[in-house]
């Protein structure tokens, strides 16, 4: 009988297994595989194969890891003792007694559920779509760039522990990705297919689900429109989002603000610390009563589902903000024990080599009930904007500045005219209770992104948010230089 | 590592069949990592990683891929080898590639560094202890890194580099800290000594009730590590030969508006000085250094050998993205002494955070002042400034408001470790701007 590594993985596991408290084995094979046509010629066609194991040793109070692509018995072998060396090292001088901590000992399964796998279409098929994609692109002079992109990739990882905990998953993703560069003069602008917003679990069936093939030219005419369009106003006025810019609105001034990580300290030197402190949980009103919140990883399609987080807690869909009152924190197991109180299942590792730290994963705001057409109509003075092309928010995650690559003024219930640089400015704990109206669940877009940045080491880490449109009032909107 | 990188050039070049050709670039570190917060012990350990990538040839189709090496020559063997068999199965379903371009003449070399690395088992206690009464929060890196190049046409280059990078912060409470840094190749207590010191000096200040100040213009003095943040924007998309022919560079005032910075400043990439590889994945070496503005005037472009290809120009040896990897600004007059007094009444900002532009076309950068920045009054710091966000353009900041820049510089190696640890950096000076714009 032929094993296969995952069964080979085990066996040399426990073959090497330490006399300590505890010990677990994360391994992570993945395959990368970007696709990108550019003024209708295909790039270097790019293909990436990862593959290692992180150990991880707590005893007598200490905590140790070691990662490496070594995966021989040798290799295990030697990855045990550095990660107990490195446990030795810190007992005594831990932020805590990670012996205190009780990781679960999850025994389950968890795959994406693909319809139309990325190997079911040959690569010259996959190029054609491309090639076909990007062909739509170049309608005008003023079309200076245009490109097209998929990028695939199949993640597999086990994790082990001595307690009994044994997890394997399998995931699938795609990004699919196309943009147009116009220029006039001076002025250039971009407008893209969602930023890289429509990363979705799955295959190739994504594609049509995002209508990726359709879209173009609409894209074309409205970058088009950018070049004759006046710079954005300034001045207080209604704000429209459209989802793939409540994505970032999410991600930063809802998301990062409630890690717990954050809240309890690890980030300050490089990601930041969070205006949310833990008194405020089951207490603090983050937005209006139209607010609700949840961390979802049950959603198939959705970038970050998964049955288990990477220190095997299951998943499961939790409230985090309801009715405006924020409920509870995004901490995985050790946070929780650190902070006293419960959280999610959200410690992930950006690969193998990385230690699993408090992500966000899905974080989802629930569908309200209005309609677009009810939301335009209730403006007297507005803006609708869409797309994401700018983010910057301060340390605690409060006073932040966004911009989009497109946006379309609202007067007296209408839509008007088209303005270009659209940017608009906010404070994350005031910004949420000035949410007027959300959409209805025709409004709602499932989008993830490949690049959430946080860590020391640093790791980037897929993330979901799906969300419906939402209406704000009273917000500092402004334009170009 | 390097005879073992070379050996598997060596099984490449043997493996080859027909008209076959290779390029490839090999990568590998072998770091330690200790998390620290509150003065303790956060997360500790090492990641031991090797990846080789190979881009196999025939006439004008290619392909690459890379793969994680085990560091186990026979195993290593048998994975290249089904690569090969993979990118050999590929190539007749790709098209010919009109733009690429890798080296021909063999241009072998090596960098060595020197492995004077103290082990973590003595610099954690040190620096733990550094931090006994204070909130300490970071991350020290150290260890190997290693590159190398090799070629169907027998040209081999190597890199090597051992250094650590503590990056930390002393916290007095909520957003209030000084953020500190000690980068190098052999640790010295002393020099980490003077840089606790310091950092405790600063973090004394912090202690008094923070300074609020209005939106509106005023007058900065911008760190060396500030600097670098700004200069990090300017590198996403700035300086490449693509983004220049395609008018995306956010410097597109300069190269078609006739905008001109400073005659102060002088921004290049200077290799020579940097602690960087001098090769890049299709095997050309890089200059010494490419003037990028000179005297306030844009002057050459990073040149990618797939744009040089493109657009009909010599490339010189810029990665695919086109970005600066050690890249140094001249300094001026400004001597450090004088630095407060020249200031007078403004803000002393050491860090910034979170940039991003707010208008490309116009290279309008916005971000946030973070860590130790200072209220200054009359030359003398008064109190810490609560954090404020800048809106301004690169044509203000380093044009017209630049009322100089200081003689020393620093040196900025990049503390960054997405995926792997960086080994760009910055040679860079700090600058006192007028009129600097606040917006909330």
């Amino acid at each position: 009988m032929i094993r296969t590594l995952e069964e080979t993985l085990e066996a040399r596991f426990f073959a090497v297994l330490p006399e300590v408290d505890f010990c677990s084995l994360r391994f992570v094979r993945e395959r990368d595989e970007c696709l990108l046509v550019r003024q209708n010629i295909l790039q270097p066609v790019s293909t990436s194969r990862d593959i290692g194991v992180m150990i991880t040793v707590i005893d007598r109070g200490g905590m140790g890891y070691a990662a490496t692509s070594e995966l021989t018995e040798v290799g295990l072998r030697n990855a045990v003792k550095c990660a107990q060396s490195w446990a030795q090292r810190s007992v005594s001088c831990g932020v805590l007694d990670y012996s205190t901590i009780r990781y679960p000992s999850a025994v389950g399964e968890y795959a994406s559920q693909t319809k139309n796998s990325w190997d079911s279409v040959t690569l010259s098929e996959k190029i054609d779509l491309l090639q076909a994609v990007c062909g739509q692109l170049k309608t005008d002079d003023r079309i200076v760039d245009w490109d097209s992109s998929l990028w695939y990739t199949e993640v597999d990882s086990l994790y082990l522990t001595t307690h009994g905990g044994r997890v394997r998953q399998q995931f699938r993703f795609v990004v699919p990705m196309f943009g147009v560069t116009v220029n006039q003069g001076l002025d250039t602008e971009r407008r893209t297919f969602g930023g890289q917003g429509y990363g979705r679990q799955g295959g190739l069936e994504t594609l049509e689900a995002v209508k990726f093939s359709e879209a173009p030219s609409q894209v074309v005419a409205e970058a088009l429109e950018l070049l004759a369009a006046p710079n954005c106003p300034s001045g207080n006025m209604d704000l429209l989002l459209a989802p793939d810019q409540m994505i970032l609105q999410i991600h930063e001034s809802i998301g990062h603000p409630i890690e717990l990580d954050r809240i309890l300290g690890d980030e300050r030197n490089y990601a930041g610390t969070s205006f949310v402190t833990l008194d405020m949980f089951g207490a603090y009103q983050y937005g209006s009563e139209l607010l609700n919140v949840t961390f979802d990883p049950t959603k198939p399609e959705e970038f970050a589902s998964y049955g288990f987080d990477d220190d095997g807690q299951e998943a499961t869909k939790l409230d985090i903000i309801r009715n405006g009152v924020l409920l509870r924190p995004l901490g995985g197991v050790m946070s929780q024990v650190r902070a006293g109180m419960d959280g999610v299942a959200n410690s992930r590792a950006s690969s193998w080599n990385r230690p699993p730290i408090d992500r966000m994963a899905n974080l989802n705001l629930e569908p309200g009930s209005s309609s677009i057409e009810e939301m335009v109509a209730s403006v007297e003075y507005g803006i609708l904007m869409k797309t994401n092309c700018s983010w910057s928010i301060d340390d605690s995650r409060n006073k932040f500045q966004f911009g989009c690559e497109w946006a379309q003024l609202i007067e007296d219930g209408r839509l008007t005219t088209v303005v270009k640089k659209p940017n608009y400015r906010g404070v994350s704990a005031t910004f949420w209770r000035s949410l007027k109206m959300v959409g209805h669940s025709g409004t709602v877009e499932v989008l993830g992104t490949p690049y959430c940045g946080k860590g020391e080491p640093n790791q980037s880490i897929r993330v979901g948010h799906s969300t419906p449109m939402c209406l704000f009032s009273d917000v500092d909107v402004f334009g170009g230089a | 590592m390097q005879s073992y990188f070379y050996q598997l050039a060596d099984d490449i070049t043997a493996n080859l069949q027909g008209g076959e050709r290779f390029t490839s670039t090999f990568l590998a570190e072998n770091s330690d990592f200790v998390r620290i917060n509150e003065g303790a012990v956060r997360q500790a350990g090492s990641v031991a990683q090797r990846s080789l990538t190979i881009d196999l040839i025939t006439g004008m189709r290619h392909t690459s891929e890379s793969i994680a090496l085990s560091g186990d020559l026979s195993i290593d063997r048998a994975w290249i080898n089904a690569m090969l068999v993979r990118s050999r199965e590929k190539l007749p379903h790709l098209p010919e590639d009109p733009h690429h371009l890798y080296a021909t003449d063999v241009r072998s070399s090596e960098q060595h560094g020197k492995n004077r690395l103290a082990k973590s088992s003595d610099t954690i206690p040190a620096i733990l202890n550094a931090g006994s009464n204070r909130d300490m929060v970071g991350l020290y890196a150290s260890g190997g890194m290693y590159a190398g190049f090799a070629n169907s046409f027998g040209q081999r280059n190597w890199f090597s580099s051992f250094n650590h990078n503590l990056e930390w912060s002393f916290y007095f409470q909520d957003d209030k800290a000084v953020k500190s840094s000690y980068a190098g190749f052999e640790w010295d207590s002393a020099v980490f000594q003077e840089k606790v010191a310091w950092a405790n000096e600063q973090l004394d200040i912090l202690i008094h009730p923070s300074h609020t100040i209005q939106p509106g213009r005023y007058r900065v003095y911008i760190s060396p590590y500030a600097l670098y943040d700004v200069v990090g924007m300017l590198s996403w998309g700035c300086f490449g030969l693509r983004s220049h022919r395609t008018k995306q560079t956010p410097l597109l005032r300069m190269l078609e508006g006739g905008e001109k910075l400073h005659s102060a400043v002088t921004m290049r990439e200077n290799t020579y000085a940097g602690i960087a590889p001098n090769f890049q994945d299709a095997g050309f070496i890089k200059p010494d250094y490419v003037s990028l503005i000179e005297k306030g005037e844009l002057c050459n472009t990073l040149v990618s050998p797939r744009s040089a290809k493109e657009y009909g120009v010599p490339t010189n040896g810029a990665s695919n993205y086109e970005t600066p990897e050690s890249i140094e600004i001249l300094g001026g007059e400004i001597e450090t002494d004088q630095i407060l007094r020249q200031l007078d009444t403004g803000i002393y900002i050491n860090n910034v955070w979170y940039l991003n532009y707010s208008d490309r076309s116009m290279c309008r950068m916005t971000g946030m002042t973070r860590f130790a920045t200072f209220w200054v009054e009359n030359g003398i710091v008064k109190a810490p400034l609560a954090v404020m966000r800048f809106d301004e353009t690169l044509y203000r900041m380093l044009g017209e408001n630049l009322i100089g820049l200081t003689a020393n510089r620093d040196l900025v190696m990049d503390s960054t470790t997405y995926q792997a640890r960086s080994t760009e950096s910055g040679r860079l000076p700090g600058i006192l701007v007028g009129d600097f714009s606040f917006t909330l």
